[in-house]
């Protein structure tokens, strides 16, 4: 897997390891040996792993699935910052390039108590599914198939809309906050819905209920700090968040439960 | 769940609470300023104020926003807590991590309560000297706020804890103002920036506005 270009490096690296929801978990000291530049950070972890399995020893648990950013399954914390030093981008895109070689590197999972950790890296993001559920429906016409472009949606909108759909989920947002916030994604996944026409209906209610849950879960509350969307690989602007907090105000004025 | 028991409920209301007490903060900020007019109008603004009976109602609803916008930050500050119970053993650095000012608005909280509870104690029901001190404009005896204030302020250790203690409460409000108004759900790219900066203006003027007057009266005591 060497690259034809870079150059490779070794590695020291502080990972931590935890043996399931209940152990204490600490940190173990690893060597990452003859690292390409050119590998991803996930491949760099693969070559750890693959030493360790041929020493006999357990190798590190962690997420990935698509390992080209769109899916949201990879995540770790490094050096202190969820998806690594880069802008915009998710572990499984962090390449070794952007580390030197003899560097130390801290690895953590995901921490908050909405997050528990399973093994490892790997942390338990099934509050966000919850969060989503509990945003139910959307209303819609049934019968025939609609004509395309029946519904005429600006495109300052539709870019809108679509800059918020593209939260891949992976829970960045709760790890940079200080506060272990989910106020980013939450925010996102109702943005999406309630700028578009078809989102309309349902649009407060839907805030209302998928922030209860957001609270149900003891995700922390913002506090604007901004960080949530320094880490989002998808950049989710923190505009969303105002827009739920708007949203969320006149869900509550207008329940009548 | 009912608003007020929701983060986004509370984060609401601390902010209106917060904006409120810019607001009082702001005029407060005015009124001392009167300090560089003459001691007349700076005693007789004083006693306008107190000698009205709406002052009653006024110092009930500042209370009660100042302990509504305690109580709630502080239960919201626990469930930030709670939410996070296993440290990270790096903190971030850069553009991924959190600014200073959010991270200790607690902290600077509790000085700024403290300086309240003192600064009433000294100015408002203060026994700073045996007596009150007294003066007469016309017919009218009121108190000489002017004379107690020249007076505490000839103390160099009271005029730094106080410049200190408006500091902290300029950074307060630097970050406090722009976030309380997108809490409420302000916010958007063609105005977001200029939120910021009206925050910091703010801020700034009214930690200038506070730390001239003992810095004033103190020089112009030496
Ligand atoms: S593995 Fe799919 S986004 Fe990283």
């Amino acid at each position: 897997m060497a690259g034809t270009g870079g150059k490779n490096i070794n590695l020291k690296l502080k990972v931590w390891k935890q043996n399931g929801p209940n152990d204490k978990g600490q940190f173990l000291n690893y060597e990452a040996k003859n690292i390409s530049t050119e590998m991803s950070f996930l491949e760099m972890l693969d070559v750890m792993n693959e030493d360790l399995i041929n020493q006999g020893e357990n190798p590190v648990e962690f997420d990935h699935d698509c390992r080209e950013g769109i899916c949201g399954t990879c995540s770790l914390v490094i050096n202190g910052q969820a998806h690594g030093p880069d802008r915009g981008t998710t572990t499984c895109q962090l390449h070794m390039r952007r580390f030197k070689d003899g560097d130390t590197i801290a690895i953590e999972p995901f921490r908050a108590k909405a997050f528990p950790v399973i093994k490892d890296l790997v942390v338990d993001r099934s509050a966000f599914d919850r969060v989503i559920q509990s945003g139910g429906y959307v209303s819609t016409n049934a019968g025939n198939a609609p004509d395309a472009n029946s519904i005429l949606i600006g495109k300052e909108v539709a870019d809108e809309a679509f800059n918020a759909a593209a939260c891949i989920g992976c829970g960045a947002c709760v790890a940079a906050c200080k506060n272990a916030s989910a106020s980013l994604f939450v925010s996102a996944k109702i943005s999406h819905l309630a700028l578009l026409p078809q989102g309309a209906a349902e649009r407060e209610k839907r805030a209302r209920n998928m922030v209860a849950q957001m609270d149900e879960e003891a995700f922390g509350a913002c506090t604007n700090t901004g960080a949530c969307s320094a880490a989002c690989p998808k950049e989710i602007s923190l505009e969303n968040i105002a827009l739920m907090n708007r949203d969320f105000a006149k869900g509550s004025a207008k329940n009548r439960s | 769940m009912s608003y007020l028991s929701s983060t986004i409920g509370r984060k609401q209301v601390v902010g209106i609470a917060g904006l409120g007490l810019c607001l009082f903060v702001l005029t407060h900020m005015l009124g001392n300023l009167l300090v560089f007019v003459s001691p007349q109008a700076y005693n007789e603004y004083g006693h306008a104020l107190t000698s009205n009976p709406l002052i009653y109602i006024a110092e009930a609803g500042l209370i009660a926003i100042f302990l509504g916008h305690i109580i709630l930050a502080l239960c919201l500050s626990m469930k930030n807590k709670a939410a996070r119970p296993v440290k990270y053993a790096v903190n971030a650095e850069g553009e991924k991590s959190t600014s200073f000012v959010t991270k200790t608005m607690k902290h600077q909280g509790i000085v700024i309560l403290v300086f309240v509870v003192w600064h009433l104690y000294t100015f408002k029901f203060g026994s700073f000297a045996p007596e009150q001190f007294e003066v007469q404009y016309g017919d009218v005896v009121m108190r000489d706020l002017y004379r107690l204030m020249v007076e505490v302020f000839a103390n160099p250790m009271y005029v730094a804890w106080y410049v200190f203690a408006v500091f902290i409460l300029g950074y307060h409000l630097s970050h406090g103002f722009s976030s309380a108004i997108k809490t409420l759900g302000f916010s958007h790219p063609k105005y977001d920036d200029k939120l910021t900066k009206l925050g910091w203006l703010y801020s700034a003027l009214v930690t200038l506005g506070f730390a001239s007057q003992p810095i004033y009266v103190f020089l112009s005591n030496q």
